[in-house]
């Protein structure tokens, strides 16, 4: 049967399974819309801004393990969007990014919003396309969902000229495809796996190191039982939360330039460090000549070779997916009599014990303002741990890293890569549509919160009854932390003047605004707002302005160099 | 280091923006790139010669090995390779200094291709060095123009790049 581009681009995501589309109509997309319109099988959700439907269609890929599909005009629908696909680069987010782009005979004329979507997207997406062949398009749709999910995932972008949507040809979706030049090694070296195991119980001071990639693997279970069978020490990254129970005993916490005092310590000093999934970036060990003072061997598990001794040279690498190399290591290991040193593991428990006693997370929870931690510790007692949360960026993202335990995976949803303000409210739109009945609460901060505020629009038109906890300490915090620390106490341009009214601003938008000022109404509040389960809840939270986040380990600063809250 | 990388990349249009653009992205350097359709018209051979540590010339090349487009990296100066550039010069070639860039001409191996009362234009192919060498034999101000097409590379012996 002869069907038009925009018929075939529709029925592809059908094939595909989508379920929903997050997007803005514009000229260049209107015969796509139209088929839309035809039929039911994939919902459309409407966003405000382009980077909102981005946004959304992230958080919608990492609280499932769906791939996000986003649908945008040409020009600026397009560069509106190049955040949010930036976003999903950095952080390894599988989502299918499809844009208009005017007629191929326009192409180069600087027609009306015209823009190079693919020299545009080109450094910030794992491929993109343009298709100029209408009988391409079915192969190509196929390719981007094909490269998007597989190996170390990503957005690709697929560009579809006006022309083509309107042009007919024969549909077929291919069941499969292979591209001769994308072959990722996904099954991890078999010799590689038996060395690293043989290090790992030999290891007298041992500290696994799990990131985002065991997430994005669905490894979680595998890291997990990894861990417990080693009785090893384990820390995740800030993507890595809830790849291994936050609640666990074996857990020490985040690291990096905000993790613990433990797991930084216990980073430093190991002698044999596994890293899962991970990319041993600038956040994470701070200066790596300072990481490297100390002698320790390397095992490396990642997908991408790219990953691999980028920063940190590395002594065993395995290139693989994360999830079946750790199978490989449990089957070894449980299969091997000699299992670690326990004398030399209960000494290495025993440093880490004491680093401990630090207690590097306390504040002080008798102030007479609100404590951004203490709004954490309720918001995580009071959801039982079990909420999706998302976040913006800066010191509130922080905190909720630090202070909200995540058991599971793909409860934590965050832009760690980019650090994208803006992020935490259309995030958490595709995060309550893909788990519809879950809780979902998006932490925040009033400078933040502004940057995509306009998609509280979208929550009213799908009741997405999101919870949205404001940190508003009247200030960009975290850029204000550093201009406290760093620059003198001069505070240039962080300080938030002519914050509107969070409450009547909710109102506006349809949704319940409450402001909460005092520590003894923050339980209450919270209470309040889960409780209506179909309504949207904006918490204005007023909390002390000079709070600051610790650990802290300066930019440029070894890992150790922590700047912990009582030496200041 | 100089290390002279051989890329086998589908024969599609954006592919060579997507190579140099990573370059120019992760701040590798590129002393020359040549590419051209191979025997088989779907793909193209590139030589890009680069610099850098071998830390970085690691990365480079898994970062190109990444490219969705990249078929196959070969890394030419890990083994016995041969290295090919090709150049055009025009030079003056007038009064006595006419014969003397005739015997110059021949003793690089060069052919002269184009002449005109005035001036020759002059082909050699060799290494870099050897057209290097060309160069500064004679005068600079005899040269009238010059382009080089970057340096093509093979493996030596029964090394074989291909799919």
């Amino acid at each position: 049967m002869q069907l038009t581009g925009a018929e075939i681009t529709i029925r592809c995501l059908q094939e595909e399974g989508v379920e929903y589309v997050f997007g803005y109509p514009g000229g260049a997309v209107l015969n796509i819309y139209d088929e839309l319109f035809k039929q039911d099988k994939v919902k459309h959700v409407l966003v405000r801004h382009e980077q909102g439907a981005v946004h959304a269609a992230d958080g919608y890929s990492r609280s499932s393990t769906k791939t996000g599909v986003a649908l945008v005009t040409s020009g600026p629908g397009v560069t509106n969007a190049v955040t949010g696909i930036a976003t999903a680069y950095m952080d390894s987010i599988p989502l299918v990014i499809i844009t208009g782009q005017v007629p191929t005979h326009a192409i180069g004329q600087d027609a009306f919003q015209e823009c190079d979507t693919v020299g545009i997207t080109r450094p910030c997406v794992k491929h993109n396309f343009l298709v100029k062949d209408v009988r391409d398009l079915a192969l190509t749709i196929k390719k981007a969902f094909y490269l998007a999910a597989t190996g170390r995932p990503g957005p690709v972008l697929v560009d579809i000229p006006k022309d083509v949507t309107q042009a007919t040809t024969e549909f077929t979706y291919p069941k499969t495809v292979s591209l001769r030049s994308y072959n990722p090694v996904t099954k991890g070296h078999a010799g590689q796996i038996k060395k690293a195991v043989q290090l790992l119980l030999d290891a007298k001071r041992p500290m696994v190191y799990a990131g985002g990639g065991v997430v994005l693997n669905n490894a979680a279970p595998q890291l997990t039982r990894l861990v417990r069978l080693l009785g090893f020490p384990c820390t995740n990254t800030l993507m890595g939360l809830g790849a291994f129970p936050g609640t666990d005993p074996q857990f020490t916490g985040m690291l990096g330039m905000h993790g613990t005092y433990e797991s930084n310590m216990a980073m430093q000093h190991c002698d044999v460090l596994i890293a899962v999934g991970a990319r041993f970036d600038d956040r994470v060990i701070g200066n790596p000549e300072h990481f490297f003072r100390s002698d320790r061997k390397i095992i490396h598990i990642d997908i991408d070779p790219s990953s691999i001794s980028k920063r940190v040279k590395v002594d065993v690498p395995i290139v693989g997916y994360v999830g079946d190399v750790l199978d490989e290591m449990v089957k070894i290991i449980e299969s091997s009599p000699q299992r670690p040193d326990p004398a030399a593991l209960k000494a290495w428990w025993a440093d880490i014990k004491e680093w401990q006693r630090k207690d590097c997370l306390r504040y002080d929870a008798k102030s007479s303002l609100i404590k951004p931690q203490f709004v954490i510790e309720k918001l995580y007692e009071i959801t039982k741990g079990d909420a999706f949360i998302t976040s913006d960026v800066g010191q509130h993202q922080m905190w909720a890293a630090q202070y909200y335990k995540f058991d599971k995976p793909r409860r934590w949803i965050n832009s760690g890569g980019l650090g994208t303000m803006g992020f935490g409210l259309p995030a958490a739109m595709g995060v309550q549509l893909v788990n519809p009945g879950a809780t979902v609460a998006c932490v925040t901060g009033e400078a933040s919160i502004q940057m995509c505020i306009q998609e509280l629009s979208t929550c009213k038109q799908y009741h997405l009854p999101i919870k949205l906890v404001n940190l508003n300490n009247r200030y960009m915090g975290m850029v204000r932390q550093w201009q406290e620390f760093f620059y003198g106490n001069r505070y240039a341009e962080s300080y938030m003047d002519a914050l509107p009214d969070f409450v009547k601003l909710a109102e506006a938008y349809g949704h319940v605004g409450v402001k909460v000022e005092k520590p003894g109404d923050v339980e209450g509040a919270l209470r309040e707002a889960f409780k209506l389960k179909d309504r949207l809840v904006f918490l204005d939270v007023i909390t002390d302005q000079t709070e600051n986040v610790f650990p802290m380990v300066p930019g440029g600063k070894g890992l150790t160099e922590m700047i912990l809250a009582e030496e200041l | 280091m100089r290390h002279i990388l051989s890329i086998l990349v589908e024969n599609e249009a954006g592919a060579l923006s997507r190579i140099s653009g990573l370059f120019s992205a992760r701040g590798y350097n590129i002393e020359s790139l040549t590419v051209a359709p191979t025997e088989d018209p779907t793909m193209s051979r590139m030589t890009i010669v680069t610099t850098g540590s071998d830390d970085v010339v690691e990365q480079i090349t898994k970062q190109l090995n990444k490219l969705v487009e990249v078929v196959k990296v070969v890394d030419l100066t890990e083994g016995n390779h041969i290295e090919r550039e090709l150049m055009l010069v025009k030079v003056r070639a007038s009064g006595k200094d006419r014969e003397e860039m005739k015997r110059l001409a021949d003793i690089f191996r060069g052919r002269i291709l184009d002449v005109t009362d005035k001036s020759y234009t002059i082909e050699l192919t060799g290494t870099g060095h050897k057209l290097d060498a060309f160069l500064q034999s004679i005068e600079p101000g005899v040269i009238l123009e010059t382009v080089r097409t970057g340096a093509s590379g093979i493996g030596r012996g029964e090394r074989v790049l291909r799919v």
